[in-house]
This record gives structure tokens, sequence and C-alpha cells, in this order.
């Protein structure tokens, strides 16, 4: 299970935040935050350098108690994960699956009509499908 | 098939809607407001894109960007892909589609040409919002000149 799941928009304004502990949000999303820098680096490099089109970016970085992982979408949407350092059963491909999972739900927001492109994302049943993803449960 | 055919009611009935609509709110126009139809196509495009490229690669440039239009994004939309895209390498592109599918079953003759922009304003801004939220913004108008085929110019803005 993950304990932070965040949708940072193009113009990298958040767009939609959840965190397994409340007490942990503020810390949780300043790291959120910083590690925008390593996506935007990450994404400039790998342009030039490979053929490296995968829209998973893989570990941002790791700290002792975090690893964070980043997505971004092709209209520069970026999805970032934060997990639990000490839980090892959670590998690359299951954190992959996750940002597929909230992929397709974010992209099932955006069809909402009554979404407007550009806000944050106010939706309820939205915030039930990412918690369950975010705690494993799907 | 069937579903073919109900995106191609529902799309007239757009059309016929929204000149209805600006025919009423302003009744000695000489020139049709077409607007709201445009922005209709542009948040049509910009939220269908999300889910088309939801399992494409990061694309490379605005060329690829621009080819996936032509051919994944038509394919959705009109199942058919652009005929022909030309392009100046400076943010101009010409898609050309020889058989568009809103003026296929309009008669050929010159008769009906002048409706044509009825049927085409949708299709401007479902690329255009597309394109936008792709990070492209572009310019996008299309030209009619003889039946079936319409051809789409986009003016990519770079600022």
């Amino acid at each position: 299970m993950a304990i932070c799941v965040a949708i940072i928009g193009k113009d990298n304004s958040p767009k939609y935040f959840a965190c397994s502990n409340p007490d942990d949000e503020i810390n949780l999303q300043y790291k959120v935050l910083s590690s925008l820098d390593v996506i935007e680096e990450k994404l400039n490099t790998a342009n030039k350098v490979t053929d490296f089109r995968e829209l998973f970016l893989g570990t941002l970085y790791s700290l002792e108690s975090h690893k964070i992982y980043g997505y971004v979408t092709n209209t520069k949407i970026k999805f970032i994960i934060v997990v639990d350092s000490t839980n090892t059963a959670l590998r690359d491909n299951e954190i992959r699956s996750m940002f597929r999972k909230i992929h397709s739900i974010y992209a099932d927001n955006i069809c909402n009509p009554f979404h407007i492109p550009g806000e944050p994302i106010t939706s309820k049943s939205f915030h039930d499908k990412a918690t369950s993803i975010m705690f494993g449960t799907v | 098939m069937a579903d073919e055919t109900v995106f191609d009611f529902l799309h007239s009935e757009l059309v016929n809607y929204v000149i209805e609509q600006s025919e009423l709110k302003n009744k000695d126009a000489k020139d049709e407001d077409l607007s709201n139809l445009e922005y209709l196509g542009f948040s049509t495009g910009y939220r269908m894109i999300e889910r088309l490229t939801k399992e494409m690669p990061r694309f490379k440039d605005e060329l690829d960007t621009m080819k996936f239009i032509c051919t994944d994004f038509w394919t959705a939309i009109y199942r058919k892909q652009i005929d022909n895209l030309r392009t100046n390498h400076q943010g101009v592109y010409v898609l050309q589609d020889n058989g568009f599918r809103f003026l296929n079953n309009i008669s050929n003759g010159k008769q009906y040409l002048e409706l044509a922009p009825r049927y085409v304003t949708f299709t401007c801004g479902v690329v255009r919002g597309g394109l936008a939220n792709l990070g492209i913004n572009s310019l996008v108008t299309a030209e009619v000149q003889s039946m079936p085929s319409c051809k789409f110019h986009i003016q990519v803005q770079r600022s």
C-alpha cells in the first residue's frame, strides 16, 4: 500500500492530493512538490539521449523513510506516488500498474462534463477510487 | 455499423441546435455564428485526447503528435485515416481527407457548398482541443473546395 497519491497539473499546480495519514499531509506535500524538479530533469534528458518514452518514470528519489515514484501523461499531467521505504512488497511492476489505474480513473474524470479542465479535482467518486487504489484494495 | 450512424445523427442534430440557438439570439446577423459549435468541439477533443493517449508512448516532437492526430485520433472519430499530411516544417500543417465523413452524405455538386462550414466546424474544434491538451496551441481552419473532400489547416502558435 502507498502512503500518498498526488496529481499535479500542466502548470505544476496541485490538482489532487490524498494521503493515508492526515497528520503527515504537509510533510508529504513538501516531498511531492520538491520531486517535481526531478521529473522536469528526467523529461528533458530522456527525450534527447535515448528512446526512453515510457510514461512511467521510475523512482524519482528515495529517502530514508520514503520512496517517490513519478508518471507523466502525454498531456503533461504528473502523477506521484509516495511509498514507505520499509515496504518491500511493492515492486516497480506493482507501482506501474497502480499508475495505470490512476491514469484510467483520471481519464474518466476528465471526461465528466461537470469537471472543468484545469481545475482541482473535487469529485467524491474519484476520491473514493483513488484512495482504494492507494490502499491497494482494487 | 449502427453506432456509426448514431454519431452522424447526433452531429447533425448538434449543428441544427447550435444554428437555431444563434438565430434566436441574433436575428439579423448575416453570417451564422458557429463559434459555439467550435467550442463544443474543443472541449470534446480536450477530454477525448486524455483517454486516447493513455496507452501511447510519449510523443517525440510536434510532427510525431500530428501523425498521431492523422492516424489514431482520426480513426477513433471517423473510422478512417487522414489521406494526406503536408507540412512546411515551420508550424503549418495541412491535413487532407478525401472523403470526410460529415460531408459524405451531402450531394457532390456546388449547390450545398455554402453550407459546408457548418459540418466542418465541430471537427476544427476537436482537433484544436486535442492539440491544446497535448501542449500545442494552434489555429485550425477548414477548406472545402469540392464535396466530400476537405482540408484542415493547422497553424501552430508559438509564443
